[in-house]
């Protein structure tokens, strides 16, 4: 057990006695933090999703949107037609998507880089036009989209709604991440990272890469689809206007800025994005109001300067830098070997 | 200690009985958002994204309750108009409408804007009980206070305005046989609903439809297909943009059924202009609000203290775009309406005052139309005149036509 390890049980046992301060401390502990902390977690499991494939078996993917669609719409006609229960969706929807992701993931295999980057925001521009579509209109919806029911606390427990759903993503999110993180420390997730090292290496050693990158593809669609199927039940509404293409840049940001190829990362990305998204508007209206200055920043204004700084500070992610400072800090406790060492060490973060 | 502060309390306040100086102390009820001297309003709106040129409509809002506050604010309280951008998506509607609700406190949601936003918030603002109040969408749905007691819409619906044009055309062209064409979404759908209502049984007259989507770069295509039904109605329902094009192409291909052009498309700079005023000649369409680029208004004395509000509050934006009169007008509504809660600034207090207008007359919109609302009808602007273009400006026609309870 060490000492991270320790830490991230701790974490958890956090995240999972502080919505039980909400009666004592309702101002801090609001059901409307709670929501804002479950969307963060949401927008995490789907980072965790792109991870898994940009990350650790280097596809790139612009379209993850549309995974996250599918799943939202698996769960909402689920639960409209069928009236299915909220929890019973979450497994549909991710079957769904890995099949969907898997199929996609075929043609992929004969395009690499920048063209799967480009077949991928094809797909996420698509989506949302085809869910219009009306063949599909008596299931999707079309435009109007599917109003839902916000899921309730079960066997009477007394917890408010959001407390509820906040418990119901944390829980889904540790074991998707508990999943992901074994998946990774075993045979097929180091073959996973040999294909993003060297694919020609890893072909010769006999690694299947055509079925390593499918079913990758396949994995990774399917923790997206599955994020997507929780914010339909965060949200109680789906339409084709939730899944812009501004959504699949979104999962991008996150990944980008907590760390490619690191789960701690995906879930720092999927926090810092909703966080710097939400307060960006915040320090914009601070700026100009409160500062009294004359630039009208507008809030995309704020969170591209942010992103930038961030990105020259720390290139390798958040997570990356983070280690990186802690090295640092080590090391020049320990002296100028143990620098060198962490130093060569450094490039294999996660 | 605690029976001698409340025999305190009591004192002072019998003390305050006494002197008679009740009446406007006692009546002052507050819900949150509310004080002496601020009321918090709430607002959502696309200021980034593709639908952020709707953003106009609430700067000028922003403008306006600036202006207002001037002035010295409503029955001495200072509007607080806090305006969250959502980008026209739906999951960024809930979280910045609860951030408003829950965290910022507001006493009501003024104008949020698109049908999928205020789809996606419906629910919450009346489990809630916070009024969602003159909301920025054509949809039809908005005014049904029996199960959303909270939510009120503003401008005619979609739905009721094709009713109309249905009925014009049963009543007034022979052997009607009508081409449609609309755009591939609610709006367009929604349009197509009222038109077939209105039609009732006489849906068999429409021989065509097509449809295009937002983004497609023309619709010269579509009109072809249109002429080719042989129709002689044309029943145009389609953005800006897309209704210039298909009224230059029309002419091109010298098809001249008689012309209904959806409201939405009435400007004329944005499209009678570009389409050609040759073109554009003997359309008709449906207005409830005036249009600031038709001539025909510029000697009116509203639109005159429109354009000189605008020179003096904002100096930089585009007269043109009809957003700032919409603006305008529905933030005239909202600072009326919240004049007339008086100090009884409670949210049902709002909603009953919203719900109880009488033929009041609203800045800039056409003469003759008027806001009217009831404990069941939650649809303010139900009215509209129907207008001809000709020469180089819209020409009013007929009566002012309600819509019989939709």
């Amino acid at each position: 057990m060490t000492s991270s390890k320790k830490w991230l049980w701790v974490l958890i046992a956090l995240a999972f006695l502080v919505p039980l301060l909400r009666p004592v401390l309702p101002d801090i502990v609001s059901d409307y933090r709670l929501f804002l902390v479950s969307t963060m977690m949401i927008a995490a499991i789907a980072v965790l999703g792109l991870n898994l494939l940009t990350g650790f078996n280097g596809q790139i993917s612009l379209g993850h949107g549309a995974f996250y669609a599918v799943g939202a719409y698996t769960a909402a006609v689920l639960m409209d037609h069928l009236n299915m229960p909220y929890w019973a969706t979450l497994p549909a929807a991710a079957i769904v998507c890995f099949i969907v992701g898997y199929l996609f993931g075929l043609p992929a295999l004969k395009l690499e880089g920048h063209y799967l980057a480009l077949a991928t925001f094809a797909l996420a521009l698509a989506v949302p036009q085809i869910l219009k579509y009306k063949w599909l209109e008596g299931l999707t919806g079309g435009v109007q989209g599917i109003v839902l029911n916000k899921p309730e606390a079960p066997f009477g427990l007394p917890l408010t709604e959001d407390q509820w759903l906040y418990y119901y993503i944390l829980v889904v999110m540790v074991l998707l991440y508990w999943a992901a993180a074994n998946i990774l420390n075993s045979r097929s997730g180091r073959a996973m990272m040999a294909i993003r090292d060297y694919a020609i290496a890893a072909d010769t050693m006999g690694i299947d890469t055509a079925l390593y990158k499918t079913v990758t593809f396949g994995i990774s669609a399917a923790y997206t689809g599955i994020a997507g199927a929780l914010s339909a039940s965060a949200i109680a509404f789906v339409a084709p206007d939730s899944f812009n293409f501004f959504l699949s840049i979104k999962f991008l940001i996150g990944l980008v800025v907590g760390g490619i190829g690191s789960l701690i990362g995906s879930v720092v990305g999927g926090i810092f994005y909703v966080l710097v998204d939400n307060s960006a508007q915040a320090l914009s209206t601070f700026v100009k109001n409160d500062l009294g200055l004359q630039f009208d920043l507008s809030a995309y204004t704020v969170f591209g300067i942010l992103l930038i700084v961030l990105m020259y500070l720390m290139p390798m992610g958040i997570v990356g830098g983070v280690y990186y400072l802690v090295q640092n800090l080590r090391s020049s406790m320990r002296g100028g070997r143990a620098r060198q060492q962490a130093a060569e060490k450094q490039p294999a973060a996660r | 200690m605690r029976t001698s502060r409340r025999g305190f309390v009591g004192g002072v306040s019998a003390l305050a009985l006494a002197s008679g100086s009740t009446s406007a102390f006692a009546q002052k009820k507050y819900d949150d958002g509310v004080t002496d001297t601020e009321i918090k309003i709430g607002n959502t709106n696309p200021y980034s994204g593709p639908a952020s040129s709707y953003a106009a409509i609430a700067r000028t809002i922003d403008a306006y309750f600036k202006a207002v506050n001037e002035a010295g604010g409503i029955n001495g309280r200072k509007i607080k108009f806090i305006s969250l951008d959502d980008g026209y998506s739906p999951p960024k509607t809930v979280e910045v409408v609860r951030q408003l609700v829950e965290q910022d406190k507001i006493f009501a949601l003024f104008q949020p804007l698109g049908t999928p936003c205020n789809t996606a918030i419906h629910k919450y603002m009346n489990q809630k009980k916070v009024p969602q109040l003159y909301v920025a969408t054509g949809a039809s749905k908005w005014g049904d206070p029996k199960n959303f007691p909270w939510t009120m819409g503003f401008q005619p619906d979609y739905h009721t305005e094709a009713k109309i044009y249905a009925k014009h055309i049963l009543a007034n062209v022979k052997d009607a046989k009508i081409a449609v064409l609309h755009q591939n979404d609610d709006y367009g759908r929604d349009y197509l609903g009222g038109f077939k209502e209105g039609l009732g049984q006489e849906t068999g007259r429409i021989v065509r439809t097509v449809t295009y989507e937002a983004t497609d770069p023309t619709v010269d295509s579509q009109i072809i297909q249109l002429k080719d039904s042989g129709a002689n109605v044309f029943f145009n329902v389609s953005a800006p943009k897309a209704a210039a094009q298909g009224i230059r192409k029309a002419a091109e291909i010298d098809w001249k059924p008689v012309h209904y052009l959806n409201n939405v498309s009435a400007s004329v700079a944005a499209v009678m202009k570009p389409a050609g005023f040759d073109n554009a000649q003997g359309i008709i369409t449906a207005a409830y609000i005036m249009d600031a680029t038709d001539k025909a208004w510029d000697d009116n004395a509203e639109m005159k203290e429109w354009r000189t509000w605008m020179d003096k509050n904002m100096p930089s934006a585009n007269k043109g775009d009809a957003n700032h009169i919409y603006g305008y007008a529905v933030a005239a509504l909202m600072t009326e309406t919240l004049k007339r809660c008086g100090n009884e600034m409670t949210r049902a207090n709002l909603m009953k005052q919203a719900a109880s207008f009488q033929k009041y007359r609203l800045p800039l919109l056409l003469p003759g139309i008027t806001v009217s609302t009831s404990a069941t009808d939650f649809y303010p602007i139900q009215a509209v005149q129907l207008q001809r273009f000709k020469g180089e400006t819209w020409e009013l026609f007929g009566e002012v036509m309600h819509a019989e309870g939709s």
